[in-house]
């Protein structure tokens, strides 16, 4: 006996329950199914070593929607934000290093140290990008248009954000369409003369592509990152209490409070297609029947291995497949006996409470990328640590801390061999060794290492080729063009079928937006 | 640099007049001789023969090659029998005609599709997924086409009698000049006709075979501009002549659909979702914009207008290929795309698109003609396409029974 539902969500992501949780609220019948037993998706907690709440994908918040935490009223469901004063340490083998703070003055005092030029002129960096983010949230929330048709509502909203975009002024107006397009390398050349302010700067650009700061379009990804960060903030490190899975708990328990069903284990087979329209999915070989089926799982595994691709259109189909995702990115986390002490600033200050960034210059991050480019690991990589337990004591056991790790360039395809147990081994070494040439009591406190190689975030949360963005957050492949232009709109070419994950308009990061995006435009059918 | 055909040995010591063109990337003869009138003669009076081996050939094999031709092209290849050929088009997702050729089934699992332009990408894009081998095979195929009303006796003597009995649009195999050969009973001028298809290296002793046989039955080798007056005559469209592929359209205005080139005939809704095919069900609810009709432009006419400047009616040598606007009255209703004068209808003839409310057969409509370097316009009446379509094209009488031509 197969029940009936309004609307079937896959994935228990966090967009995915947003979009479930507007659904429920507006009435709809809704059950979501997540495959794996715990909810949250790419932002999971989960107790990977005992007494320890990792965070196993994302380890720190994108631009969280603040209209969906308020509408959903997660704080009451238990979500609580942490944002610490420091948002990014960069450690330097010698000399000074770098701590960036929510305030950009103290920032720039810190900065003195380093170069008086970039410490006058870090505040008016931070007012421009603090413009630029603001124009991308506007675009953000609104629905991109579509591109290959005449809506006028399209113009209309199209113009509204050109107005928005107006309304900077025109210096600024010109300055935000003259830096989009840009590499990072090339804006803050602009501004900026020490290695180290660019360092730690453009390593925010350049999380999960397959590209260096020196590639165009960087700015963008970097002004992404910076959507709805504060006024002066640059790296936000925002985090939740008791791991960034709390969000997903808060999200489920909104939308059971609405009415949505929640159902983890429960893998979904395939999506139902009866002539042009989805009918519902097929889970452990039953069908559950609905309305519409809302995926937040990325496009290729949407298209590619939850439908028969003869259910698209050859030129669809072609376009799709055609989505670059190139994961670059592995997670290693260590459970601590204790914390690790930085050479170039000794001690348990509070500028270990963000993240730390090995990042001490920006041809640094390009090198890191070179290996990339050529199928290999970076041998000096990138890494963003980020050590939760400093301003969360409930994520580790007492006197314990946790470290999170995201390394990158680890490439998903590899030139020379595979992702087996010697290479996910060789990468958590690489990471240990790579910090503990800044920190190097590291590895003595370490007492369990849990690492994620690009295939294990494929096969643990399904991400299509280990990108966590649901697909490269690259120019060609943002605004009306994510997915994919013709598609931006969270409706699939299959009636009753529509996108809400992070391969959507706004893109990837924990936001929410997709997710809220595709709630309203679902409501509007 | 132009590739030459298989039968380039051949052809190239009987082009007298060295007249050659480009065909996909190969040498063509436009004609044997001075002028193409043998050639087209031999079309519809004995027997011709036309190199076609530049077409392009897939081969499409597997378990699923039925399911996926079957959604690329707008006919039902569910009901392609064994050996049968389907003349069919085939559109992008909105229904526009991208391409059309022949699709023969070879066995139940094995197709052949010719096609007029590359479509190896297209072919893939639509299989994924699907269990099918998709192999270009235009150069492992050299093709003959042996038109006209004597075609049938050729083979006769050439293949000792393997195509007798060969329906319209079917499939046979047999011998000829010892070499093993496909035989279908298709082409290109609307006549009795075969065309030939076998290994590039049997394509001297096949072109051998056909040209012994058929000396005493008048055979010619024919070129471009004879097979161009026949495939007017025979209302069949030439693509990015009479219509302009879908995805070489810069502009949407240049696309076709197959109810605007007069191949409705070929369009299945009823069968399997095909490419196109929601595009085509609310076209044909609407019905179509354009309809494509053959025009048959009046002598009266075109006496009076070459009167007014002292000289008889001045006719086109050649099949023309330019778009020539059509009135009714003085407005624009449609344009013609090809022409010429039919020869053996002793007619001036065009294909043309012509907006539907003005396209019902018998219609009165003018259509420009540039006399002594004025436009003018002559009277033309809208008829069917197919001008010609003799009964042999279709029929199967027994080669003894059959007078020769």
């Amino acid at each position: 006996m197969s029940v009936s539902y309004d609307t079937v969500v896959i994935g228990a992501g966090h967009n995915g329950l947003v979009t479930a949780a507007y659904l429920a609220r507006a009435g709809h019948k809704v059950l979501v199914l997540e495959q794996r037993d715990v909810v949250g998706g790419a932002a999971s907690t989960e107790e990977v070593f005992p007494g320890f709440k990792v965070d196993t994908g994302a380890h720190r918040l994108g631009g969280l929607s603040s209209t969906v935490v308020n509408d959903l009223g997660l704080a009451r469901h238990g979500l609580e934000l942490i944002d610490s004063e420091a948002t990014a340490f960069v450690p330097v083998l010698g000399g000074t290093p770098l701590t960036l703070w929510r305030d950009p003055r103290k920032t720039a005092e810190a900065i003195r140290e380093i170069s008086a030029t970039d410490a006058d002129a870090w505040v008016p960096f931070t007012e421009l990008i603090g413009k630029a983010a603001s124009f991308l949230e506007a675009a953000w929330t609104s629905t991109p248009p579509d591109v290959t048709g005449n809506d006028l509502g399209d113009l209309f909203a199209t113009a509204k954000l050109g107005l928005k975009l107006r309304r900077l002024g025109k210096r600024d107006m010109v300055e935000v369409m003259r830096i989009l397009p840009m590499s990072v390398y090339e804006l803050l050349g602009e501004w900026f003369e020490s290695d180290l302010v660019k360092g730690a700067i453009a390593a925010s650009a350049v999380t999960g592509l397959c590209q260096g700061p020196m590639a165009g379009g960087t700015v963008y990804t970097l002004l992404h990152h910076h959507v709805g960060a504060g006024a002066g903030v640059i790296r936000p490190t925002r985090r939740v209490r008791g791991g960034v899975g709390r969000l997903a708990d808060a999200l489920v328990t909104a939308c059971k409070q609405a009415g949505a069903e929640v159902r983890t284990g429960a893998s979904v087979e395939s999506i139902l297609v009866e002539g042009d329209t989805a009918v519902g999915v097929l889970v452990d070989r039953a069908e559950i029947r609905a309305q519409r089926v809302v995926s937040s799982a990325d496009p290729r595994r949407t298209f590619f291995e939850l439908m028969e691709p003869s259910e698209m259109t050859p030129e669809f189909a072609r376009k799709m497949g055609n989505i670059r995702y190139r994961g670059v990115c592995a997670k290693v986390h260590l459970a601590l006996s204790g914390l690790p002490d930085f050479t170039c600033q000794p001690g348990a200050g509070d500028h270990l409470k963000g993240v730390i960034s090995i990042s001490p210059s920006l041809e640094y991050v390009e090198r890191a990328f070179d290996a990339a480019k050529y199928g290999r690991i970076s041998q000096r990589p990138y890494l963003e640590a980020s050590i939760p337990s400093l301003s969360d004591a409930s994520v580790a056991p007492d006197g314990k801390h946790l470290m999170s790790i995201l390394f990158q360039y680890a490439p998903y395809s590899l030139r020379d061999g595979a992702w087996d147990d010697a290479a996910s081994a060789k990468l958590g070494d690489l990471a240990v060794e790579t910090l503990a040439e800044y920190a190097p009591n590291l590895a003595s406190l370490i007492e369990a290492r849990h690492v994620l190689t690009p295939l294990d975030l494929k096969r643990d949360f399904g991400l299509a080729e280990g990108n966590i963005y649901h697909g490269e957050m690259t120019l060609d492949q943002l605004l009306f063009m994510r997915p994919v232009p013709g598609a931006s709109r969270y409706r699939a070419p299959v009636k009753g079928l529509y996108l809400c994950g992070a391969g959507t308009h706004p893109g990837g990061g924990v936001t929410g937006v997709p997710g809220f995006n595709a709630a309203r435009e679902i409501l509007k059918d | 640099m132009l590739r030459t055909t298989p039968f380039h040995s051949r052809i190239a010591p009987l082009n007298l007049a060295q007249n050659w063109r480009r065909w996909s990337g190969y040498l063509a003869a436009s004609a044997y001789e001075f002028h193409h009138n043998r050639e087209y003669w031999a079309i519809r009076n004995s027997a011709a023969m036309i190199d076609v081996s530049p077409l392009y050939k897939y081969g499409i094999e597997g378990p699923d090659a039925e399911r996926l031709l079957d959604r690329v092209v707008t006919r039902d290849v569910t009901k392609c029998e064994l050996h049968q050929v389907f003349y069919t088009p085939w559109c992008d997702d909105d229904g526009k005609v991208m391409d059309d050729g022949t699709l023969t089934r070879l066995a139940d699992d094995s197709f052949r599709l010719t096609s007029a332009e590359p479509n190896l990408r297209w072919l893939q894009d639509n299989a994924l997924g699907m269990n099918v081998g998709i192999r270009d095979i235009s150069d492992d195929l050299a093709a003959l086409a042996l038109q006209g009303p004597n075609a049938r006796r050729i083979l006769h003597d050439a293949a000792d009698g393997a195509a007798d009995d060969l329906r319209f649009f079917r499939l046979t195999k047999g011998e000829i000049g010892g070499v093993p050969v496909e035989i279908t009973r298709t082409g290109y001028t609307g006549d009795l006709g075969y065309e030939i298809w076998t290994d590039p290296a049997n394509a001297e002793a096949l072109w051998d075979g056909l040209m012994e046989a058929g000396d005493k039955h008048r055979i010619l080798p024919a070129g471009m501009l004879a097979l161009d007056v026949a495939r007017v005559e025979a209302g069949l469209i030439l693509i990015s002549v009479d219509y302009v592929p879908a995805h070489q359209a810069v502009i949407e205005g240049r696309k076709s659909s197959p109810f605007e080139l007069g191949l409705g005939w070929t369009v299945k809704l009823g069968g399997n979702w095909f490419v196109g095919r929601d595009a085509l069900i609310a076209e044909k609810e609407r019905g179509p914009e354009w309809e494509f009709r053959g025009l048959d432009v009046s002598w009266d006419s075109l006496e009076a207008l070459y009167g007014e400047v002292g000289l008889p009616p001045q006719l086109p040598s050649e099949g023309w290929r330019t778009s020539v606007p059509v009135y009714s009255g003085n407005t624009q209703v449609g344009y013609a795309t090809s022409g010429c004068w039919s020869p053996l209808l002793k007619k001036y003839i065009a294909l043309a698109h012509i907006q539907s409310q003005y396209a019902g057969i018998g219609t009165n409509l003018r259509v420009e003609v540039t006399v002594e370097h004025y436009r003018k316009k002559a009277a033309a009446r809208v008829v069917e396409t197919q001008f010609f379509n003799p009964e042999r094209k279709r029929s199967n009488p027994s080669v003894a029974d059959e007078v020769p031509a």
